[in-house]
């Protein structure tokens, strides 16, 4: 099979169970009421159809589309985290530095496939290049603080999320040019390990995993979904470069990322003071409340598979 | 028509650089209107524009500076044809005559306004003193809705001095309209308008939207 019939199979899977999502939903609506839960769960459904149109599209338009559209998600989510941050007046050119010149110099080492610049630009040189810029507004009131504010925002919303496209243009063995199937199965066994969670918690749920940090979050809904979408993810393995049981494990380390990405961020926004990163994405939140798994288990899951299968 | 079309692309492009969602903590009040905001950016009239809806907009005009509206090409033909603002002579030497003048001109033909009651911008997150002018409009026009409104990160967004603004979510949060005391005197009233302004910069209280 092709790589491009593999990712019709894949799609048309994905279309599948967005239907019976989507019925299931009416059903329940039919049935027990409009309540808030209920209202929840369509308004998420219906924007995981518009998510996967979305991505759909980036694969049906190529590689550069989708860095277009990865880049915007990181500008997004970067403004989510901007927002949430006390910045001050003297910050100001650090941050516009962030938003309109990092996002995009990332995005685009990436589509010049130059791996050597894009894994370290932005721990090496805007790491030290922000608070160098930021020094010359003479402000040194909590500069610490507000320099690793801005750190830890181009960190996560644009080098960790910046990740998961890069898989395009990753070399490996027997698996050239197939990259899309690998980001695909990324952000399909991401995305399925935060659904199953949250349905296992919703089904089973009885002791919360961290109240305090992400009061949603149970043990059973961890457990449960957690192996879901690792026995989903092990049987991907036809369309990565992986061995079933190579899957499986894959799968696991970015189901486990994953968790950790959410439990970690969800405790960085409250920590801001908020229980939403945004609202941009109806019933899920923010941006960042969608990236926040992919933005640990991308880094990961790429360098974990440079090093073992890379040519 | 080219008017309408210019307005809704302005709504559209403030709403992708700022954001500008609108909060309303209280119920808007019917009929005419006249909103006053902390001024903290030039971009302080668009968003509060565009955080209006649609019908609100359409009758609304921004009070603004004729210095840094009436520079000839793209910003007078927003200000006079899109936004239709009142523009206000700020400097005293080039003063004829009450320079509210065109302010009551326009409340008294029915237009709802937008007034940054300061005067002039401030790079604080809380708004300096009100100045006499919104005392005057409000002793004249006693049905007149006094609608207090904050603009929230706006003052991050683009603080005074810089040019290149930051695509913060800005959000502007409108509150109930200032109760009418008879007989108020000036600076009493213009410490009450301030007052509410003021509660509205508190995120946390009123959180729904």
């Amino acid at each position: 099979m092709s790589a491009s019939q593999k990712l019709l199979w894949v799609f048309g899977g994905i279309v599948a169970l967005l239907s019976v999502a989507s019925a299931t939903g009416w059903l329940l609506q039919r049935r027990k009421g409009d309540t808030a839960v209920i209202r929840n769960l369509n308004e998420r459904v219906r924007a995981w159809w518009l998510m996967v149109a979305v991505l759909g599209a980036c694969f049906w338009a190529g590689a550069a589309a989708t860095l277009i559209v990865f880049a915007l998600i990181s500008f997004f989510a970067l403004r989510e985290f901007i927002t949430l941050t006390p910045t001050r007046a003297s910050d100001h050119k650090p941050l516009a530095i962030a938003f309109y010149v990092l996002v995009p110099l990332q995005y685009w080492l990436i589509h010049l496939q130059w791996y050597g610049l894009f894994s370290i630009f932005i721990p090496v040189y805007a790491f030290l290049g922000l608070p160098a810029i930021a020094v010359f507004a003479g402000d040194t009131e909590q500069f610490l603080e507000r320099i690793t504010k801005i750190q830890w925002g181009v960190m996560i919303a644009v080098y960790c999320i910046s990740y998961a496209p890069a898989l395009l243009v990753l070399d490996l063995r027997g698996f050239h040019g197939q990259g899309a199937l690998l980001l695909l199965y990324l952000m399909l066994v991401v995305q399925i390990s935060d659904v199953m969670q949250y349905v296992f918690g919703k089904l089973f749920g009885r002791h919360k995993l961290a109240p305090l940090v992400s009061p949603s979050k149970t043990v059973e809904g961890l457990v449960g979904g957690g192996l879901a979408a690792t026995a989903i993810g092990a049987a991907m393995w036809w369309i990565t470069p992986f061995t079933p049981l190579q899957s499986a494990l894959m799968s696991l380390l970015i189901v486990a990322c994953g968790v950790l990405g959410g439990l970690a961020l969800s405790a960085v926004k409250r920590s801001l003071g908020a229980k939403d990163w945004g609202s941009m994405i109806e019933g899920h939140g923010g941006m960042m409340d969608r990236m926040d798994s992919v933005s640990f288990a991308a880094p990961i899951f790429f360098h974990i598979t440079r090093f073992f299968f890379s040519g | 028509m080219m008017e309408r079309a210019a307005a809704a692309g302005l709504v559209g492009l403030t709403r992708l650089l700022v954001g500008a969602r609108a909060q309303w903590r209280a119920e808007p009040g019917a009929g005419q209107s006249l909103y006053f905001a902390n001024h903290c950016s030039h971009l302080d009239t668009l968003a509060i524009w565009s955080a209006l809806a649609p019908a609100q907009r359409a009758v609304t005009r921004p009070v603004a500076a004729r210095d840094y509206w009436n520079k000839p090409g793209l910003r007078t033909y927003l200000s006079g044809r899109v936004l239709r603002a009142i523009l206000i002579e700020r400097r005293r030497d080039e003063r004829a005559g009450d320079p509210l003048e065109p302010v009551f001109a326009a409340l008294a033909g029915g237009d709802s306004l937008i007034l940054f009651p300061e005067g002039t911008r401030t790079a604080d997150r809380l708004p300096q003193p009100f100045r006499g002018g919104l005392f005057r409009i409000a002793e004249t026009f006693p049905a007149l809705n006094l609608v207090p409104a904050y603009l929230d990160t706006l003052h991050r967004s683009l603080p005074k001095g810089s040019h290149v603004p930051l695509p913060l979510y800005c959000t502007v949060r409108f509150g109930a309209p200032l109760a009418r005391q008879t007989g108020e005197a000036r600076d009493g009233f213009l410490a009450r308008a301030h007052a509410a302004v003021c509660a509205l910069a508190d995120p946390a209280r009123g959180a729904a939207a």
